[in-house]
């Protein structure tokens, strides 16, 4: 049985942002440190976490049936094929909306928390009850964004209810950043970003079509190619996590030579 | 600002987008943080110069009242310029029974032009 079971929301506001394709990779990648974790679909209207790994045709059971007492946990429990050490609990039926509430989402993580070292909550988008039922149930949370206006202001809409309801530490991942946009100030730098949501970077993590490709064979870029751009920003977040001090990489400063010199003389800030 | 702004302005180009998402997104945020519409703001700034008109001499059309955000906090920020006598003091209103006599004041000079 697993003590002090870090139980974490993956949230957004905004839909789209990558808040299932991190947790599925974030899952991924735990696993592999030996630690034993848990990713909890709370996306009952539009699931999608067990395609992303992959487990969508070993689905038997879901949190429906367990919650409705008609199977046990683990019988619900889908376990990955490679990596042993992450289970999916899957969604339920969409209609779930109709009558769960914060109390369900307590009680099914309750039980996740006896058996393994990490629960990640995949939240679904918005700020409604299917995201304040899954808010429910979490210690910390992960606040998922782009640096894009629209993102950056759902996010801020999502801080302030995690805010109030005393979630901490709550910690950023800056999602699908583009280094080359950024160094042409065309895209919202990490610093507006964190200093305008006010919060710890736990990771960034780059723009990369692996990201697609993974998505179509059900296979997390963490599984096999760790060595595209984001498996390496998703492996370096799941360290993070762990408390390992891996610092973090400038987009723009990474882009080398006289073209990133001059660059970042042209950022330099005068007034 | 940066060099880059600085650059396309004197080459009279658009200013780059980060910046301008950055101004945008400030601005959106203290208001959405905050809750209040502009026109509570509004109703606000004519209250509070209202309250500080009693105290000293300002221009009811001049200040701004205006949401400023920083790391996540807050702040209600009033800009009421005071006006100042000749000698650059400022104009504090008399109590009220002086004030009285004040405008009587003003209405016989009034009368006299
Ligand atoms: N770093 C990235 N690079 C490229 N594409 C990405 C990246 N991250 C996410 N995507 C793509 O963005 C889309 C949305 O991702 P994902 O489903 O993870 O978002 P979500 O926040 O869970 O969405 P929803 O709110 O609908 O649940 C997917 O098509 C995914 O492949
Ligand atoms: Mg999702």
């Amino acid at each position: 049985m697993a003590t002090d079971t870090r139980v974490i929301l993956i949230c957004s506001g905004k839909g789209g942002v990558g808040k299932t394709t991190l947790t599925a990779n974030l899952g991924i990648s735990l696993a592999r440190q030996g630690l034993t974790t848990a990713v909890l679909d709370a996306d009952f209207g539009l699931r999608n976490l067990d395609l992303l790994l992959g487990l969508e045709n070993r689905i038997v059971y879901t949190a429906q049936e367990v919650l409705e007492e008609e199977c046990r946990l683990d019988q619900a429990l889908v376990k990955h094929k490679q990596e042993s050490n992450l289970s999916l609990l899957p969604a339920g039926n969409p209609r779930m909306l109709d009558w769960l509430k914060p109390d369900d989402m307590k009680r099914i993580v309750d039980m996740l928390k006896e058996q393994f070292n990490y629960v990640l909550i995949d939240c679904p988008a918005g700020v409604e009850d299917g995201f304040k039922n899954a808010m429910a149930a979490a210690q910390e949370a992960i606040v998922v964004t782009n640096p894009e206006v629209s993102a950056v202001r759902d996010a801020d809409r999502v801080i302030g209810l995690l805010n109030t309801n005393a979630i901490k530490p709550v910690q950023l991942v800056l999602n699908r950043v583009r280094p080359k946009m950024m160094a042409n100030q065309e895209m919202l730098s990490i610093d507006d970003v964190t200093d305008i949501l006010a919060l710890p970077l736990l990771g960034l993590v780059l723009e990369d079509e692996q990201v697609i490709v993974s998505t179509n064979r059900g296979e997390p870029l963490t599984l096999n190619s760790v060595n595209s751009p984001a498996a390496k920003c998703y492996l370096n977040i799941a360290k993070r996590l762990q408390g390992e001090d891996i610092p973090l990489i400038d987009p723009v400063e990474e882009s080398s030579g006289f073209g990133a010199k001059f660059r970042r003389l042209m950022q330099t800030k005068i007034f | 600002m940066t060099l880059r702004d600085i650059i396309n302005k004197l080459l009279r180009r658009q200013t780059a987008s980060a910046s301008t998402a950055r101004e945008r997104l400030q601005l959106v945020l203290a208001h959405d943080r905050s809750d209040l519409s502009t026109e509570l703001l509004d109703q606000m700034r004519r209250e509070i110069l209202e309250v500080v008109a009693k105290y000293v001499e300002i221009d009811m059309n001049e200040g701004a009242v205006s949401l400023e955000t920083e790391d996540r906090m807050t702040a209600l920020v009033a800009n009421l310029p005071i006006k100042r006598t000749l000698n650059g003091q400022i104009k504090l209103i008399e109590p009220i029974n002086e004030s009285e006599k004040n405008s009587q004041d003003v209405e016989s000079k009034d009368h006299n032009s």
